[in-house]
């Protein structure tokens, strides 16, 4: 394969923009509490009050600086996202590399297992498992966890069921190397371009669960702010204060925004087939 | 005489996947003895490559081999050896060439550490210890600059080079017996040259036995002591190299023989 110099392509321009707007979203999760101007649960007397040189985008029902909220609000539902798709992604790993490398009946049980969960609607399935366990945090993670998990084990079984029969693996194990490291190091690694994509793709999707879930009550319990339960609480309001709610909603859709945008750079400058 | 190195009786091989299960090797006999280099000459399908697997137990992906008769090495069973037992044959006491150097190398590693792999899994060594045995090894196979070129992957090297890599890897731990898959035939003529050049200096300073895979007369000659020649999963004729060539007795052999282009060598 030749790499010849060319001019950016479209793909490395988006992947730029997208990694731009992830490092934004990383510094408001790692500092947050730092760049807020005010405490997330800080009222003042001015109720719904619009934007003004104090409070950029105005206050909430109670008096609280929204922008602050918002910025507070969006490491809460970040780190939610983040931390359930790392856990999708671990177990999709482990089950899609097990699944397509060992093949057979391991398979058979592995899918069969995971087009259960695929089967149920993403909130009927998140609603039942949180109105079961109760609506706390850890929960919350756990199912959308499991909600994602089937999308990115069969991501990565795809193309291991390919990757394995490639002559350097059988030139791995000529030379004794065990399954196991033939499957992690001679396997997984070539199947991981996909997979980055579709992991952004997910974040992208978790980022509308996750908000949605908590503006259906079931997401982390307050006074913790998100974006999801400050757009349940500013639904009343907007006519009054509209910024309540174009505040949250642009911020979700930025974020999703961000790893759509990340996902299409990535497909282009790695190169995997669309589907 | 001496005990062979590697005795096979009755060696048969069934793809098992078809509903009539289809016999690819059919019940074939031969021996190497050690540090002697044997050739199998046959065309695409005479069964030569499966055999070469057998004695690996390698099966194609996807397409289970069932094996029967008898495969020793050493005296020892090898068809029916558990599988961590047959991990710690291969690659130590047996290794494997293969055909297609531009995909016999994970693309994504280093040569390096794919050579690092191999010795720490088989001698114990660490890590750097074993980059150190590399580095001999690359420049053995006459990789020039070996210390940097352990880190450069294989999009780095070349068709020829890649195969001095393959070659690296598969004397890395001396093997007694080191089977050779059509080892030049995705290669340029002239490297073809070079590679097989590097087999026999490498055979005769490692004291490694050879069985060398080809379909073309040409590569055998002056290469191995004796030939088996293999068609439709038999071995039809066999005999030392120079007695073959000068007098072939079957009329495949000599059909195989007609088939190869004369170059006069120059001077």
């Amino acid at each position: 394969m030749t790499e010849p110099k060319r001019p950016r392509s479209h793909g490395q321009i988006l992947l730029a923009v997208g990694l731009t707007m992830l490092a934004l979203l990383v510094l408001l999760v790692l500092f947050g509490p730092l760049i807020a101007p005010y405490g997330a649960a800080k009222t003042s007397p001015a109720s719904l009050a619009g934007p003004s040189a104090a409070h950029w985008l105005g206050t909430d029902s109670i008096g609280r600086d929204v922008l602050s909220r918002l910025i507070v609000g969006g490491r809460g539902t970040l780190i939610i996202t983040f931390t359930a798709v790392a856990a999708a992604l671990a177990a999709g790993l482990i089950l899609g590399l097990a699944s397509g490398y060992i093949g057979g009946r391991t398979d058979l049980v592995i899918m069969r297992l995971l087009d259960v969960i695929f089967a149920f609607p993403v909130f009927l399935l998140a609603i039942a498992v949180v109105a079961a366990l109760g609506p706390t945090l850890r929960n919350l993670i756990l199912t959308i966890a499991i909600v994602y998990t089937p999308t990115l084990a069969r991501v990565v079984r795809g193309p291991v069921l390919s990757v394995k029969r490639w002559d350097h693996v059988e030139a791995a194990r000529s030379v004794g190397i065990g399954e196991f490291t033939i499957a992690v190091r001679h396997v997984l690694p070539l199947v991981i371009s996909p997979v980055l994509v579709q992991t952004s793709l997910t974040l992208a999707n978790t980022i509308f669960t996750v908000t949605a879930l908590s503006f259906l009550g079931l997401g982390p319990p307050p006074p913790d702010p998100n974006w999801g339960s400050m757009l349940a609480e500013a639904r009343q309001f907007m006519e009054l204060a509209p910024l309540t709610v174009i505040g949250p909603a642009a911020a979700i859709v930025f974020a999703s925004l961000t790893f759509v945008v990340l996902a299409n750079g990535l497909r282009d400058v790695l190169d995997v087939a669309g589907r | 005489m001496t005990a062979p190195l590697l005795e096979v009786r009755n060696l048969t091989a069934h793809f098992a996947r078809d509903a009539a299960a289809r016999r690819v090797v059919d019940g074939i006999s031969f021996h190497i003895d050690p540090g002697e280099a044997v050739g199998f000459v046959g065309e695409s399908g005479s069964g030569k490559s499966v055999t070469a697997r057998a004695i690996m137990r390698l099966a194609p992906e996807g397409s289970p081999v069932r094996w029967g008769g008898t495969v020793r090495f050493r005296g020892e069973e090898l068809l029916t050896l558990d599988a961590a037992a047959m991990g710690d044959i291969r690659g130590r006491h047996i290794a494997m060439v293969f055909q297609d150097p531009m995909s016999s190398l994970n693309p994504v590693m280093s040569v390096g550490a794919q050579i690092d792999d191999i010795l720490m899994r088989h001698t114990g060594l660490s890590r750097r210890a074993a980059r150190r045995r590399t580095i001999e090894l690359l420049d053995l196979v006459g990789i020039r600059e070996p210390a940097q070129r352990a880190d450069d992957h294989p999009h780095q090297f070349s068709g020829g080079m890649r195969q001095r890599v393959l070659i690296a890897i598969a004397v890395s731990c001396q093997p007694a017996l080191l089977i050779a898959d059509e080892p030049t035939t995705a290669l340029d003529v002239t490297v073809q040259a070079q590679i097989l050049r590097l087999l026999m200096r490498l055979r005769r300073e490692l004291g490694m036995a050879l069985m060398l895979i080809t379909h073309d007369f040409g590569v055998i000659a002056g290469m191995v002591e004796r030939v088996y020649v293999m068609n439709g999963g038999a071995i039809v004729e066999t005999g030392p190299t120079d007695a073959l060539f000068a007098a072939p007795q079957h009329e495949y052999t000599r059909a195989l023989l007609a088939a190869v282009p004369r170059i006069e060598p120059g001077g």
